[in-house]
């Protein structure tokens, strides 16, 4: 099983080196290319922060109080999950294409959003939607608000006791959601794919570059492009296991510190 | 609605925040889906989603989904038993490589498995002598979809399996019970929950999958056309309508998984925490 995962990935650079090293830097020089990886960083950029400063606030409100509705919010945050890439692209094109409901009105105002970065950087921000949020969520809620309330007694402002109290507490979690989300964000084919028009130099990120040169039957420099995707996709897979460990031993803490506050907790709690 | 007095200070700002946020990002890009197949008369939708090409790519999207992500709870459980009952050397490699699929952009996975099971490809070319094409048929697309739903199964049984006590085990082989027994009757039931609900995920990941899939699949009319890419096409020929409805019929199917998902995982913490 190993195998079926390990052969893909050497055979990315295999077909990248195919025709020699040369050949492999002329295609990731390429002034195209390079205009594809320079979207595909801003509109990681633009997404991550966005999605960073959601899924903080959202954590907040939905691992450190109980309310009604509390659930289908929850449910609500995971939908960028269930919905096909595809889709994702589709509703942005039928709010901002030329037939969209808001589309007319945005292109009379020199705001072109379909065919155009600003339709990328929200397709990309709607699929990384949830990751930080899905992390930091039931983190929160494990920790509990125990050392949080105690600040307050103590006179903690709102800001201070966040920036002291919790996110040292959560900060790997959020680290975790960060990661994932830009590698979603980086990778993003189907979603982008609708919306960009394949302008090149222009509207291409780089898994589109990677689309086009391969059917172009290009596939040397297509696999050379993807070969930088896949360096993405190393980098995010060790990042990942290194903080897994951190976010265990954090883990570990809390139910170790639940299992004192456990008799009461659970009546609150109910 | 407020139950006992909040203490912390923010619930109402980032309430806000969220609210505010997952419905600009999400809830009304969404809805302008079902707003608009309003807007079609019911002819016309009925029509498109039910033509004979867009039918044949439902069948593809669910047959091969439903095999992918039944080989997935096959061997994802296998796999996840092995990940967390026996340490070996490299295991921590194989436990990250195991989120690869999740972390390759699909366009890259799409690309490389073409390549690999191409008739002339490393995998393909021992797989054509046996007469098996793999890639632009069908079984290219479940291969593919396999591939990128491998995570799922895995991930979710992963934790489980081990909190799940080999005392408990142990126990029931003392007092008798067959190895056959001991995993119909104590291990299998533990792990159902999880174990349906990976299987729901790596569907509803395999049902949208529209990146790793184009590529392998060749795209021919009525054998090997998703659903994700008849929306493509119609979208291309500029029939708006056309793809809201099938996007419709697909939102649909996703938000029922979705539903039976939740309820998945809800069964799985009654069940572990009674």
């Amino acid at each position: 099983m190993g195998l079926f995962l390990v052969v893909p990935l050497v055979a990315v650079f295999a077909e990248a080196l195919s025709k020699g090293f040369d050949a492999y830097q002329s295609a990731i020089v390429d002034p195209d290319a390079f205009a594809a990886l320079r979207l595909t960083l801003l509109a990681a950029a633009i997404a991550v922060p966005l999605n960073l400063v959601f899924g903080l606030a959202a954590g907040w409100t939905l691992g450190k109080f109980q309310f009604r509705g509390r659930q289908l919010l929850i449910t609500l945050i995971d939908l960028p999950f269930a919905v096909s890439p595809v889709i994702a692209g589709l509703v942005f094109v039928l709010l901002f294409g030329r037939q969209g409901w808001l589309g007319p009105w945005a292109i009379d105002h020199g705001f072109e959003v379909v065919f155009a970065v600003p339709g990328i950087i929200l397709a990309t921000t709607f699929v990384s939607f949830p990751f930080v949020a899905r992390e930091v969520i039931p983190i929160m809620e494990a920790i509990g608000t125990e050392e949080e309330e105690a600040a307050r007694v103590l006179g903690a402002g709102g800001l201070q006791l966040f920036l002291r109290i919790t996110l040292p507490n959560i900060k790997w979690a959020v680290l975790y959601g960060v990661i994932l989300a830009n590698a979603r964000a980086m990778g993003e084919f189907g979603a982008v794919s609708v919306v960009s028009g394949h302008i090149r130099g222009v509207t291409n990120t780089l898994p589109l570059h990677v689309e086009i040169l391969y059917n172009e039957y290009n596939a040397q420099a297509a696999f050379a492009v993807a070969s930088l995707l896949a360096c993405l996709a190393i980098v995010t897979l060790i990042l990942k296991a290194v903080i897994e460990t951190r976010v265990q031993g954090v883990a570990t803490v809390v139910e170790e510190s639940a299992v004192e506050v456990m008799p009461w907790e659970s009546k609150s709690a109910v | 609605m407020q139950v006992r007095r909040r203490v912390l200070p923010g619930f109402g700002l980032t309430m806000g925040i969220t609210v505010l946020y997952l419905s600009l990002i999400v809830l009304i890009p969404l809805a302008t889906l079902p707003a608009r197949t309003l807007t079609m008369s019911w002819a016309a939708f009925r029509d498109t989603v039910a033509d004979p090409r867009v039918v044949a790519s439902y069948r593809l999207s669910l047959g091969a989904s439903l095999a992918a992500a039944a080989v997935n709870a096959v061997f994802g459980s296998v796999v996840a038993w092995v990940l967390a009952r026996y340490s070996f050397p490299g295991r921590r490699v194989v436990d990250a490589l195991i989120d690869l699929p999740f972390a390759l952009p699909t366009a890259v996975a799409g690309i490389v498995l073409t390549t690999l099971y191409a008739p002339t490809g490393w995998l393909g070319a021992p797989l054509a002598k046996y007469g098996i094409t793999v890639a632009f048929t069908p079984l290219g697309v479940t291969v593919a979809l396999i591939f990128i739903g491998m995570p799922f199964v895995v991930r979710t049984l992963q934790p489980v399996i081990e909190d799940l006590d080999p005392e408990v085990e142990e126990a029931a082989t003392s007092l008798g019970a067959s190895r056959k027994e001991v995993l119909l009757r104590v291990v299998l039931p533990n792990l159902l929950p999880a174990w349906l609900t990976g299987f729901a995920l790596a569907f509803a990941r395999a049902l949208g999958e529209y990146g790793s899939v184009v590529f392998i699949s060749g795209n021919m009319p009525m054998r090997t056309e998703i659903s994700p890419l008849l929306i493509v096409t119609k979208l291309e020929q500029y029939d708006y309508a056309g793809a809201t409805a099938i996007a419709v019929v697909m939102l649909t199917l996703s938000f029922g998984l979705l539903l039976c998902i939740n309820g998945l995982q809800a069964w799985a913490r009654r069940r572990v925490a009674p």
